[in-house]
C-alpha cells in the first residue's frame, strides 16, 4: 500500500517490511513442517507397506470363513474377527453410556471441591495405567472372585474399564469447550440442569465425545495383554451362539458367556509358531485389524460430518 | 440505485478529497451472495456511517475493508475497493491481507478481548508491529485507554485479566486496543451496542474527536447515532446500497422511497 510509513511518537513502522518478514517466516515454518511430516509419514508408510506386501496376498474369502487350523494354508480368522466384533460391541455398550454419564456428572453436577479434584486427578492418571494391570484386576475380580469365566462378557468388561478414563476425560473436555453463551442461553431460558444437558450441551459436545469414543475403541481393539491375562483361548474352532434367532424373543445373550478369541491374540499365536505360513497369516490378520480400525475411524468422521451439516 | 444517481449524490461537496471508492463490490459467503454491486465513495477525515435493517450486509461490507473474510474458506470478493492516492485495490487477492490490516484498526460488534491482562490487550497491536520499547508502549497504552475513556477505571488494575471487566468496559478496551497503534483507518461495527448510555455518549464523542486524525472511518450504526455523529450516511437494504449522501440530506430529504420508509420507522 502506501510508501509513507506510519509514525508512532518517533518510532517508524514499515508495514511492508513487517509483511515481508511475516511471509518469510511463514515459508520457513511451512518448509520445516513439511519435511518433518514427510519423514514421519515415510517411516510409517514403509512399516505398513512391508506388512501389506506379506499379508495382502494371503487374504481371500476362505481366510474369513475358516477356523484356525494346524495347516497354515487352511488357517482362517473366522473365530477371531467374530470374537473381536462381539467384544467391541460389549465394550462400547458398557463404556460409552457409563463414561459419558460420569463425564456429565463430574462436569455439570458435581460440586467443585477437593474430592472432585482428587477424582479428576485419578481419572486422568488411570488413562495412563498399563493395560496389563487392568488384566490382572479383571482376572482377580471377574474371573476368580465373581466366577464369570473366560468369556466375551469379561473381555468386554475389562476393555470397558480400560477405556472409561479416556471417554470420561474427553466428555468433560468437550463439555468444557462449549461456548459460555450456549450454556447461558439455555439456563437463561429457565431450563433445568437436565434439560440444559440433554437438549443443548450434549448435542453441542457430541463431536468431541465421538472422537474420544473412537480413540478409546481403537485402543481396545488392539489390546492383547489384558485379554491374555484373563485367559482367552488361543485356539477356538467354534463360534459363540448367534445373537439373533428365529424364535421368540429373537435376541439371545448366550454369546456373552461364550469362550472366544480376538484378532491380536490370533496374530500373537501365529507369530510364535515356527512355520513361515503362519507368519504370513499373522501379517494378513494385521492388515485386517488395521482395516477394522480405519473403518471405525471412518465411521466416526462420517458421523461427525453429518452432525456438523445437521447443525448448519 | 444506479451509478448515475450515486455520482449525483456525491457531486454536491466534491471539494473534499476522496480516500477510497467502493466500485461494484459484490461478496459471496460460499454460495450465498451477501453484497450486490455496492458503490460509494469515502471522504477524507470524515465519518461515514452504514445504516440499514439488521442482516442487510453492514457488517459484511465493513469486514471487507480489512479482509476479515479471507480468514474463512469459500468467501469471494468481486469488484474493487480502491484506496487513494495509492490507487490500490485492497480486496484484490494480489494485496496481502496482513498489509491491509496493519493500516486499518477494527472494533467488532461483540467485545472480544484476549484472555490476558488489560495492559497486554492494549499493547498487543504495538507488539505485533515490533514496538517493544517499554516507555513507548506504556505511553501509548495510557494514551489509548484515555482516548477510549477507560483509563480512570482501569489504571489501578492494568495487570488483572480483561475478562474481569464489564461488557461495556471490555468494548472500550477493544477500542483502545485498536487505537494504540494509531491506525490511519478505523472500522467500527456497532461499537456501542453493548454499552450503557453514558459510555455510548463518550464513544460518540471519541469518534467525532478522532475524525480529523483518521483518514477513513466507517461505522455501522443505528439510525439516531448515525444522524448524530456521521458526516456521510449510506443506507443499505438486502445487500444493496440504496442511497448514499451527506448525512443531513439522508435524514431530511432522502431521494429514495425505501430510505424514507426506513428513517421514518415504517420498516426495519
Ligand atoms: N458467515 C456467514 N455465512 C453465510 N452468511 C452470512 C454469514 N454472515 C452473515 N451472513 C449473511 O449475510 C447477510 C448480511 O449479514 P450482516 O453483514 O451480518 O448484516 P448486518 O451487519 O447488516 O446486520 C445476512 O443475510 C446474513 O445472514
Ligand atoms: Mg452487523
Amino acid at each position: 500500500m502506501s510508501n509513507e510509513h506510519t509514525r508512532i511518537e518517533g518510532e517508524t513502522i514499515d508495514e511492508r517490511l513487517l509483511v515481508k518478514r511475516a511471509n518469510r517466516q511463514d515459508l520457513r515454518f511451512a518448509v520445516i513442517g513439511l519435511c518433518v511430516l514427510i519423514v514421519a509419514m515415510v517411516a510409517l508408510l514403509a512399516l505398513i507397506a512391508d506388512f501389506m506386501l506379506d499379508g495382502v496376498p494371503r487374504i481371500n474369502f476362505d481366510f474369513f470363513v475358516n477356523y484356525p487350523s494346524r495347516k497354515p494354508e487352511q488357517a482362517g480368522i473366522l473365530s477371531a474377527w467374530v470374537g473381536s466384533t462381539l467384544v467391541m460391541l460389549t465394550t462400547a455398550a458398557l463404556a460409552v453410556p457409563i463414561g459419558v454419564a460420569a463425564g456429565v456428572y463430574l462436569e455439570e453436577y458435581a460440586r467443585k471441591n477437593w474430592i472432585t479434584d482428587i477424582i479428576e486427578i485419578n481419572v486422568t492418571n488411570l488413562a495412563g495405567v498399563p493395560s496389563i494391570i487392568y488384566g490382572l484386576l479383571a482376572l482377580g475380580l471377574f474371573v476368580q472372585t465373581l466366577r464369570l469365566g473366560q468369556t466375551i462378557l469379561v473381555a468386554g468388561l475389562t476393555l470397558a474399564l480400560l477405556i472409561l478414563p479416556i471417554i470420561i476425560v474427553t466428555t468433560r473436555e468437550a463439555l468444557r469447550s462449549i461456548p459460555l453463551e450456549i450454556r447461558e442461553a439455555a439456563f437463561g431460558l429457565g431450563a433445568d440442569r437436565w434439560q440444559a444437558v440433554w437438549m443443548y450441551l450434549l448435542p453441542a459436545a457430541r463431536p468431541g465425545i465421538l472422537t474420544g469414543t473412537i480413540v478409546g475403541m481403537s485402543r481396545a481393539i488392539g489390546e492383547t495383554a489384558p485379554i491374555i491375562t484373563i485367559g482367552a483361548l488361543t485356539f477356538i474352532a467354534f463360534l459363540p451362539p448367534a445373537p439373533i434367532q428365529l424364535e421368540f424373543p429373537f435376541v439371545n445373550f448366550q454369546w456373552l458367556n461364550s469362550p472366544f478369541t480376538v484378532m491380536p491374540i490370533q496374530m500373537f499365536n501365529w507369530i510364535s509358531r515356527p512355520q513361515v505360513g503362519f507368519h504370513v497369516a499373522a501379517a494378513a490378520t494385521g492388515v485386517i485389524l488395521l482395516a477394522m480400525t480405519l473403518l471405525m475411524n471412518g465411521l466416526a468422521i462420517y458421523i461427525r460430518y453429518r452432525i456438523r451439516r445437521g447443525m448448519k | 440505485m444506479d451509478a448515475l444517481t450515486i455520482e449525483k449524490a456525491v457531486a454536491a461537496p466534491v471539494d473534499e478529497p476522496l480516500r477510497a471508492s467502493v466500485i461494484d463490490l459484490s461478496f459471496h459467503y460460499g454460495e450465498k451472495q451477501a453484497l450486490f454491486d455496492v458503490n460509494f465513495p469515502i471522504h477524507d477525515r470524515k465519518v461515514t456511517a452504514l445504516i440499514g435493517p439488521s442482516g442487510c450486509g453492514k457488517s459484511t461490507l465493513l469486514r471487507a475493508f480489512n479482509r476479515m473474510h479471507d480468514l474463512y474458506p469459500g468467501n469471494r470478493y468481486q469488484g474493487e475497493v480502491i484506496l487513494y492516492p495509492e490507487q490500490i485495490n485492497i480486496v484484490s487477492p494480489a494485496v496481502d491481507p496482513m498489509l491491509v490490516r496493519l493500516k486499518i484498526g477494527m472494533v467488532f460488534q461483540k467485545p472480544n478481548p484476549f484472555p490476558k491482562s488489560i495492559y497486554e490487550n492494549v499493547a498487543a497491536g504495538l507488539w505485533v508491529r515490533g514496538i517493544r520499547k517499554k516507555s513507548l508502549v506504556d505511553d501509548r497504552v495510557e494514551f489509548a485507554l484515555t482516548q477510549a475513556a477507560l483509563w480512570d477505571e482501569v489504571k489501578d488494575r492494568m495487570r488483572s485479566s480483561a475478562y474481569g471487566l464489564s461488557g461495556g468496559q471490555q468494548q472500550r478496551l477493544c477500542i483502545a486496543r485498536a487505537l494504540a497503534p494509531a491506525p490511519e483507518m478505523l472500522l467500527l461495527d456497532e461499537p456501542t451496542s453493548a454499552l450503557d448510555p453514558i459510555a455510548t455518549a463518550r464513544i460518540e464523542e471519541l469518534i467525532m474527536e478522532l475524525a480529523p486524525t483518521v483518514k477513513i472511518m466507517i461505522v455501522t450504526h443505528n439510525m439516531q447515532q448515525a444522524a448524530r455523529i456521521s458526516n456521510y450516511t449510506a443506507f443499505m437494504h438486502l445487500g444493496r446500497m440504496v442511497e448514499f449522501d451527506v448525512t443531513t440530506n439522508i435524514f431530511t430529504s432522502p431521494k429514495e422511497r425505501k430510505t424514507q420508509d426506513y428513517i421514518t420507522g415504517r420498516f426495519g
